[in-house]
């Protein structure tokens, strides 16, 4: 086992390792200067800034120093704000998005096996309708609009009762979490219940819950302690990226909430062509994301022994 | 039977979900009371949106918009301007100019937020950062006027040798490459603000990156920066004139560039102003009209229009087919029936109309002909120029725009526009920001969507766009004519000859088609009816809070 995780973690230090080179050499390829800006500065200023940034190396040079800054933890200094280390940006607004994110996610979980269950137990019947239709809706509905329809309905609630029962938009408070949270986690949680769904489904079918049925085991029993735990681990599987993607943050609705999370920085640093925030963002979320898949496969043995018999063998 | 059973049961459950409806309700009450509001009269605080973080607030350095806004808030220049654009004393007491040297008295009052005075030599040492080649300010540039500075900026002499010194600690001695007549404008510009040596060292390059790095002689101070989150400023008690300042609270809790989010936050009470610096889109002011809301509209000073390549090899270097161009342009039409953005101005000239001349407007002064469109005339002009280029027809021609929506929609209007009466056809080629400025730079198009912000209060910031010497000139027009223009204008403080010299020059960019001028933008905010003095500016900070006040 041991001998497994040693493995698969140095397979991922060499992804994180493909994924910063691929950034690195596709970020150097667009177009463009990080430090243009609409007013053209001269060309004294512009080889004082490029001096400064290091921009003046060359190519080969650059990434040789940047991939060794890397190594000791050292995102460097971003382009777009003076003075600011990517290290800082990383951790100040990490920790907004993935309270966020967490939250988003127990309420996508909670929602996804729930209704997913609820489907699977009235197949074919009209809850069962009722609920793929709003998972339909919920995957093909992008986050943008449900997070201006939420905005609208929380201002006119608001003036309907004539207290702020819910702030428009802001940071700071756990009311202000709630109704973003909850736009950030829709997607997941509708496609959560469409995989819980049909899980439930063929579990419902395997020879062992007609045996627990025939030896008069009674349904709730059946549903719990078989169908549902056999059921949950494809959702454990989705769960883990899913933990990486959402916690770093959904630009749309950080956006539309004003919330100062890190999912801006994803966004606004390919527009402004800014290197190292572009490289810091995304090898953090790639590492992440590695981690995440690792430890959903170490996990996936404690949870289902047979996954770590058939590893043994 | 089973039904039965369970029916009963319900009871009790409802019972217990009301109480805890209940519950929650006046949690929800207490929770609804400790809410911040828009305006406040008895404390004279504001709570306001920003559309985007300040990138710097370092007035060494900070060279984009909302920088600037907070810096102009929290700093003191030599002077300032009041609620009607004219220049008044700041630090500086009182001065005189006698060509190329200015004099400033400081006053005695004046002193930094840990007490101490601001002296001739904070000035001295700020400006010498300034041009110090280590500190790379983006806007070193705006101090070459002063003598030395460019030669220091390049790493070519000592950064003593500038032209500014402290004659003793309250009188700043100012020596010019060449008399400038737009000096003392300069002088409310951020990177002509003081910094205190010791303190700057002090910091070991962390200046004002942090509220615990700042230093502030301004009509506030900022005690809370979170970074893309929320600022906060407070009056500055140890501020010169701080009976004249009326707002001791600019709670800034909102960082979003989502503006249907601001406007919903406007909305519901939360901020006075939606939003000075950006402005609401053509939407929400069709909503702000319908919900009576206090509405402002003011110039933000950017000229936009669309620039010709002049490089040789570009079929648009040819004056004839330009002239065709412009021959068939409206910028009316285009204002009035493509845009449709109320409140936009119609560009003929280089030159806003805001503008002021030597005693009146400079467009009053120096009026343009308003276009006349003549659609034969303007095919007399395509016939030569397709002779002249020796071709039967125009080859396709690029037009370059960024993929901003407004910028979009005008590449189609000429698109439309020059196929229909000149048969010429447009390519479109939209990039993103850094890539658009990259094809500018690199004179990859033949017509492209440009514009200018002024970064100062005189024709000069625009008239120089085009001289042959200027970064900004993307198209390469190359006119010695052009430049004796500007550099008779730079070379004098004689308003009329530099205002004259001007005159002529925007004359010349019409009579040569170097550009087609397409509108000045105009910003419209809504703000809350109990906030008043709010000032808008052209230059600078583009909206000013420090002569604002909450009525009740």
């Amino acid at each position: 086992m041991l001998n497994y995780i040693l493995k698969r973690l140095g397979m991922g230090v060499l992804t994180v390792w493909f994924i910063a080179t691929a950034t690195f050499a596709a970020m150097h390829l667009v177009p463009g200067n990080p430090l243009a800006n609409e007013k053209a500065t001269n060309a004294v200023i512009r080889a004082n800034l490029e001096r400064q940034y290091g921009l003046d190396q060359p190519v080969l040079t650059q990434y040789v120093i940047y991939m060794g800054n890397m190594l000791k933890g050292d995102f460097g200094i971003a382009f777009s704000e003076e003075n600011r280390s990517v290290n800082d940006i990383i951790r100040e607004t990490f920790p907004v998005s993935a309270t966020l994110g967490l939250l988003s996610l127990l309420f996508a979980t909670a929602g996804g096996v729930m209704w997913g269950a609820l489907t699977a137990i009235y197949r074919n019947r009209w809850p069962d309708y009722l609920i793929m239709f709003l998972v339909i809706l919920g995957i093909s509905v992008p986050s943008f609009v449900f997070a201006g329809l939420s905005q609208f309905a929380i201002l006119h609630l608001n003036k309907w009762t004539g207290v702020s029962l819910l702030p428009v938009a802001g940071w700071g408070s756990f009311r202000a979490m709630l109704v973003p949270a909850l736009v950030l986690g829709l997607s997941t949680m509708a496609y959560l219940t469409r995989l819980m769904r049909s899980t439930m489904l063929d579990v419902a079918n395997t020879d062992y819950i007609r045996t627990a049925h025939a030896k008069g085991l009674s349904t709730t029993r059946i549903f719990l302690h078989h169908q549902l735990r056999n059921a949950i681990l494809p959702v454990i599987t989705v769960l883990g990226p899913s933990i990486a993607i959402i916690t770093t943050g959904g630009f749309v609705v950080e956006s539309v909430f004003a919330i100062p999370g890190l999912g801006r920085y994803f966004v606004q640093s390919v527009a402004q062509l800014d290197y190292t925030v572009i490289m810091g963002t995304t090898v953090f979320f790639g590492a992440f994301l590695v981690l995440m898949v690792i430890a959903v496969d170490i996990l996936y043995g404690f949870i289902d022994p047979r996954i770590r018999v058939e590893a043994s063998r | 039977m089973l039904a039965d059973h369970k029916s009963r049961s319900y009871l009790p459950w409802l019972l217990r979900l009301f109480a805890a409806l209940c519950l929650l309700a006046t949690g929800v009450q207490v929770w609804a009371q400790t809410q911040d509001q828009a305006v406040d009269f008895a404390t004279q605080s504001i709570q306001l949106a920003m559309s985007d973080e300040p990138r710097s607030l370092n007035s060494i350095k900070a060279v984009d918009a909302f920088g600037i806004y907070v810096v102009e808030h929290i700093m003191d220049g030599l002077l300032r301007r009041d609620a009607n654009h004219q220049l008044v004393p700041a630090v500086a007491e009182r001065w005189e100019m006698h060509g190329t040297t200015a004099r400033f008295w400081l006053r005695h009052n004046a002193v930094w937020s840990d007490g101490r005075p601001v002296t001739a030599h904070d000035f001295v040492f700020a400006w010498r950062t300034v041009v110090d080649p280590a500190t790379a300010s983006e806007y070193a540039s705006m101090m070459y006027v002063v003598k030395n500075g460019e030669a220091i900026n390049s790493g070519k002499m000592p950064l003593a040798e500038l032209g500014v010194k402290a004659l003793d600690d309250y009188t700043l001695e100012v020596e010019l490459e060449k008399p400038t007549g737009y000096f003392l404008q300069l002088m409310t510009f951020i990177v002509f603000f003081p910094a205190r040596e010791d303190f700057y060292t002090a910091q070991h390059g962390r200046y004002f990156a942090d509220v615990e790095n700042m230093l502030f002689n301004g009509p506030f101070t900022l005690t809370k920066w979170v970074h893309g989150a929320a600022l906060r400023l407070e009056k500055n008690p140890s501020y010169w004139n701080r009976d004249a300042i009326h707002l001791n609270l600019i709670n800034i809790p909102y960082i979003t560039n989502d503006s249907a989010a601001r406007f919903s936050l406007f909305k519901d009470g939360k901020i006075a102003v939606e939003d000075g610096l950006v402005g609401i889109v053509t939407e929400q002011l069709h909503g702000a009209l319908e919900n009576r809301f206090r509405i402002h509209s003011h110039s933000d000073g950017s000229q936009f229009y669309v620039e010709f390549n002049l490089r040789p090899q570009r079929p648009t270097s040819n004056l004839n087919l330009r002239k065709a161009m412009q021959a068939v342009f409206d910028s009316q039409e285009l204002v009035y029936k493509v845009l449709g953005i109320p409140g936009y101005i119609p560009g003929h000239s280089l030159f806003p109309v805001y503008l002021q001349g030597v005693k009146a407007k400079f467009r009053q002064e120096y009026p343009v002909p308003l276009p006349s469109l003549d659609l034969a005339q303007a095919r007399r002009y395509l016939q030569k120029a397709k002779q002249e280029l020796g071709v039967d027809n125009i080859p396709p021609l690029s037009i370059l725009a960024d993929n901003r929506e407004i910028n979009i929609l005008q590449t189609q209007y000429l698109q439309s526009l020059f196929k229909r009466t000149l048969d010429i056809d447009l390519r479109v080629d939209v990039q993103s920001f850094k890539q658009r400025l990259d094809k500018m730079h690199t004179g990859s198009f033949d017509l492209v969507i440009g514009g200018w912000g002024p970064d100062f209060d005189d024709p000069m910031t625009f008239a120089d766009l085009f001289a042959s010497w200027n970064g900004n000139n993307h198209g390469l027009y190359n006119s010695p004519l052009y430049d004796s223009y500007i550099k008779t204008a730079q070379d004098t403080d004689d308003q009329q000859i530099r205002m004259d010299a001007m005159g002529k020059a925007q004359q010349l960019l019409i009579d040569e088609a170097v550009i087609l001028p397409t509108y000045e933008r105009v910003i419209s905010t809504v703000q809350h009816p109990q906030l008043q003095g709010l000032v808008f500016q052209q230059t600078g900070a583009q909206m000013v809070l420090t002569y604002a006040r909450v009525v009740e």
